[in-house]
């Protein structure tokens, strides 16, 4: 094949180093800002900067998890987090062993159930006084069961499992090892890469869940990350000693809200790189199955 | 899935003959004991999952008989008083804000489908064509990133980007240029919103075409490379006709949520834009529903919403099939 012109490839050079810039300048600046003093952002015209400077300090990160709502909301995003990710897990390698083994008994109906799942979302107002009715107000349950189960995981992993060789579990079979047996010691140590992807997502979606929040969570005391970021970032209510464990000299304002901003998009960044390989993987199970 | 299987081993045993059988029926009786006990643990370890789909999505889904009542959230789902399909006026008698919000919600689909849409394949054209396997990895890593934040991470980035007192708007100020209001000005928001989708999903996007484009057969390239195409050529009888199938699913997919045109992002950008240029269908149901009270016309507006995103859907496939593509699902 003959080799693309020198202006086709300046063009697409220079629009791929555009995307990556327009994907990276933002994250750099938001880091820059959280650490940097008053004086350097006086600077700057009282905006974000592009470097922390001289006075390059750790200040807004110390004053927002010393306590109060923001330190708070990390512990109960995390929480959220670990615990619905484990459960859901759980729930869906469950539903889709059951729905993988051949002859299992009662799988159909319950198939119908899941792809019916995928196509028609219940609606907003239903939701709402559904979770209402079991008393799940104002509790983190209520983060965590309306969306224990993604109908769509459950489906991506069911078409997962039953790519394992067939011959795997007539060998156990025969061996006489029953269904559990076969869970534990074959179909889920094969199955890590799929886990690790379904986990991921639901872990992801965990952590950011901002719209079940709020219109779950009613009491301040009891909001998770996203709460806090709508509230001081997003809305720019001003941070007062009140939310950051009563520190009595307040870093500036826009440094602190870049330190909320930072550790709501740290955890993402921590398990991107580690599962990222088993992305497209993963999508591409549930595009061709699915 | 299930039955095709047991047809199968039934139609093996056929045609093996009489020989295989009756080792079937003695290993089947001398196993019962053991099946029924697993049939019974896989309905055990199966069954928490499929109670919570039922709970959290089915029972709301029947929840969406309140479109037809004059709920009472005191009185209940039981005891409140059934009104026909009165709910429903909204549709006919001309209601102002829904008519705004469905006029949005409408606008928005269709920039959303023919800006977004393309943005993807593009770049995943772009990347495809670039030499090395590794710079390709890594490009593509940065570029799907934002995929996994929320969109009030977004939404933050993008205010201390382009706000008033924005990265963008103090480098103008201290250029003595004036300052660009671009956060906040209403005849600009659907500008931003989609701007957002593109930041937030072209990279993520990008990885089904990759895939796809990756399972072309490289001889195709090389014998019309051979008969003198070149490279736009190949790209337009080649590698586009291989993505045609693709591009169609996921046009049809996109359709069936056409209507949801980013609640949290709306949402969240509200307050300064004001509802005139920024009410969506879903946020009105939210805010007339859970904030203003009106359960029963919001349930309404959202199974309103929600049937014609699965006719969208039907309608679209039907259409595929016209034009003998596969679609999402067959016949």
């Amino acid at each position: 094949m003959e080799k693309p012109g020198p202006v086709t490839q300046g063009l697409k050079f220079v629009v791929l180093a555009f995307a990556v810039a327009v994907v990276l300048i933002p994250f750099w600046s938001v880091v820059a800002t959280s650490l940097a003093d008053q004086k350097t952002i006086n600077d700057a015209g009282g905006g974000m900067v592009m470097w922390p400077g001289s006075g390059a300090n750790l200040d807004s990160y110390a004053a927002v998890l010393s306590g109060g709502v923001v330190t708070r909301a990390v512990v109960v995003s995390i929480a959220v987090t670990v615990v619905g990710t484990l459960l859901s897990l759980a729930a869906t390698a469950g539903l889709a062993y059951w729905l993988s083994r051949p002859g299992a008994r009662g799988a159909k109906p319950v198939l119908m159930l899941v792809l019916g799942a995928v196509l028609f979302s219940p609606g907003l107002i239903p939701s709402y006084l559904v979770v209402k009715e079991f008393h799940l107000l104002d509790s983190w349950w209520s983060l965590i069961l309306p969306v224990l189960v993604n109908a769509f995981n459950v489906i991506v992993m069911r078409a997962f499992f039953q790519e394992l060789p067939k011959e795997l579990f007539e060998s156990a079979a025969i061996d006489g090892v029953g269904a559990g047996t076969i869970l534990l010691r074959i179909v889920l140590p094969l199955s890590k890469a799929v886990l690790a992807v379904i986990g991921l997502f639901y872990a992801v979606a965990y952590w950011n869940a901002f719209f079940n929040a709020l219109l779950y969570i009613q009491s301040s005391d009891k909001w998770p990350m996203a709460l806090v970021l709508r509230t001081y970032v997003v809305n720019q209510t001003t941070i007062g000693g009140d939310q950051v464990g009563g520190a009595e000299a307040l870093p500036p304002q826009l440094p602190l809200q870049m330190a909320i901003l930072v550790i709501a998009i740290v955890p993402i960044l921590l398990v991107y790189p580690f599962l990222q390989r088993h992305f497209a993987k993963g999508v591409m199970i549930g595009a061709v199955k699915g | 899935m299930v039955r095709t299987n047991s047809t199968r081993e039934k139609n093996s045993a056929a045609t093996t003959g009489s020989r295989t059988t009756p080792v079937t029926v003695t290993t089947s009786t001398r196993r019962r004991p053991r099946l029924t006990r697993d049939q019974a643990l896989l309905v055990a370890i199966g069954l928490p999952g499929a109670l919570a789909l039922i709970v959290f999505h089915y029972v709301p889904l029947l929840g969406n008989v309140i479109a037809w009542q004059d709920y009472q959230p005191y009185l209940g789902l039981t005891e409140s008083d059934w009104v026909g399909w009165q709910n429903f006026s909204f549709l006919w008698d001309g209601n102002p804000e829904f008519r705004n919000a469905l006029w949005n919600t409408i606008v928005l689909t269709v920039i959303q489908t023919v800006l977004i849409f393309p943005v993807p394949l593009a770049l995943a054209l772009v990347l495809n064509s670039l030499a090395g396997e590794r710079l390709k990895r890594t490009l593509q890593s940065i570029l799907y990133l934002p995929h996994f934040l929320s969109w009030v991470i977004v939404v933050a980035l993008f205010q201390q980007m382009l706000g008033n007192a924005g990265m963008l708007n103090t480098f103008l100020v201290q250029h003595d240029f004036p300052v660009l209001h671009i956060i906040g000005a209403p005849e600009l928001f659907k500008a931003l919103v989609t701007s957002q989708a593109i930041w937030k999903d072209a990279g993520w996007g990008t990885i089904l075409f990759l895939a796809a484009i990756s399972r072309i057969d490289q001889e195709q390239y090389e014998a019309a490379a051979v008969d003198g195409a070149n490279s736009r050529q190949r790209l337009w009888h080649i590698t586009l006709p291989a993505l045609k199938g693709l591009i169609v699913l996921l046009l049809i997919l996109r359709l069936g949520s056409s209507l949801s045109v980013g609640f949290e992002q709306i949402l969240l950008q509200q307050g300064p834009v004001g509802l005139q240029a920024s009410e969506v269908l879903d946020t009105w149901v939210y805010n007339n529903g859970i904030l203003g009270g009106n359960w029963g016309t919001s349930a309404a507006a959202g199974l309103v919403k929600g049937l014609v995103g699965v006719l969208l859907v039907i309608g679209a496939n039907k259409l595929a099939h016209v034009f003998g593509e596969r679609g999402v699902y067959e016949k």
